[in-house]
C-alpha cells in the first residue's frame, strides 16, 4: 500500500511518502494507526494523538473503521487550513 | 473550471471569463479573493496540498454548490507553494440568474473548502516556520450551510 503523509507530519516522521506491504492483522485505517505509532519514535509522535489526525482512502476522506487494502492510497494529515 | 496552481492569477480576467461564458444567460456573478494578511511579523506563507484529492475535493464541493443553486458557471483557482503578504491565495467566482444564489453558492463553496480542500498553511515568522492551526471557527462556518 502507498502511505502519505503532509505538513507537520511528515516532518516528524521524516518522509512524505513510502510504500509498505499491508501489515499483518489490519484491516482498516484504526488498526493501520496503531501499528504505525509502534515503527519508530517519529511515528509514535506524529501518531500520539490520533483525534486530531485527519485521514484519506484513495483520495477521500475515511473514518478509524474505514477499510484498507494493500491496493490503497491512504493518506495521514492535520487539520487543513487552506483558503 | 477548477485550477490548483503555483502562478498568480488575474481575478479581473477571470471575472470576465466567466461573464462572458454564460452572456445572456446570467444576471449576476459574484466573486472572492482570498490574501495573505500580512500582520504581526509574518514573512511569507508556503502552502502545501495533496495533489489529486484537492482538485477532486473541489470539484465535489461546487458539485455540491451546483445542486443547491441554479448556477451557471464557477470558477475556484487556488495557488500553492511560497506567498508573499499582499498575494492573492483563493479566488471563487459563480454566476447565476440573480444576485441571491450567486453571493450564497460563492460564500458556500469558500466555507467548505476551508474544512474540506486539503491545503495546509506554513507560516515563515521571525522566530522561524510554524504551521497554522485550523480554527474551530472555520468548521462552525461550514456547518451553517
Amino acid at each position: 500500500m502507498k502511505l502519505l503523509y503532509f505538513a507537520w507530519m511528515r516532518g516528524k516522521i521524516g518522509c512524505g511518502e513510502e510504500s509498505v506491504p499491508l501489515p499483518e492483522g489490519v484491516d482498516n485505517v484504526g488498526q493501520l494507526i496503531s501499528w504505525l505509532q509502534g515503527r519508530g519514535p517519529g511515528y509514535a509522535d506524529a501518531f500520539a494523538r490520533p483525534g486530531l489526525i485527519r485521514c484519506a482512502v484513495n483520495q477521500n476522506y475515511a473514518n478509524a473503521v474505514a477499510t484498507v487494502t494493500d491496493a490503497d492510497e491512504v493518506a495521514f494529515f492535520p487539520p487543513i487550513t487552506g483558503g | 473550471m477548477i485550477r490548483v496552481q503555483a502562478e498568480d492569477f488575474d481575478p479581473g480576467a477571470e471575472i470576465a471569463a466567466l461573464s462572458d461564458a454564460c452572456a445572456g444567460a446570467a444576471g449576476a456573478v459574484a466573486s472572492f479573493t482570498g490574501l495573505v494578511r500580512g500582520n504581526d511579523d509574518l514573512v511569507a506563507m508556503t502552502l502545501e496540498h495533496y495533489p489529486g484529492m484537492t482538485e477532486r475535493q473541489l470539484a465535489a464541493i461546487v458539485a455540491e454548490a451546483e445542486s443547491r443553486w441554479p448556477l451557471l458557471g464557477v470558477t475556484v483557482i487556488h495557488r500553492f507553494g511560497r506567498l508573499l503578504p499582499g498575494e492573492r491565495i483563493v479566488m471563487v467566482a459563480t454566476a447565476s440568474g440573480h444576485r441571491g444564489a450567486a453571493f450564497q453558492a460563492c460564500e458556500f463553496i469558500m466555507d467548505w473548502l476551508k474544512t474540506k480542500a486539503p491545503f495546509w498553511k506554513l507560516e515563515e515568522r521571525q522566530d522561524g516556520p510554524h504551521w497554522v492551526e485550523a480554527k474551530s471557527a472555520d468548521d462552525d462556518q461550514a456547518a451553517r450551510w
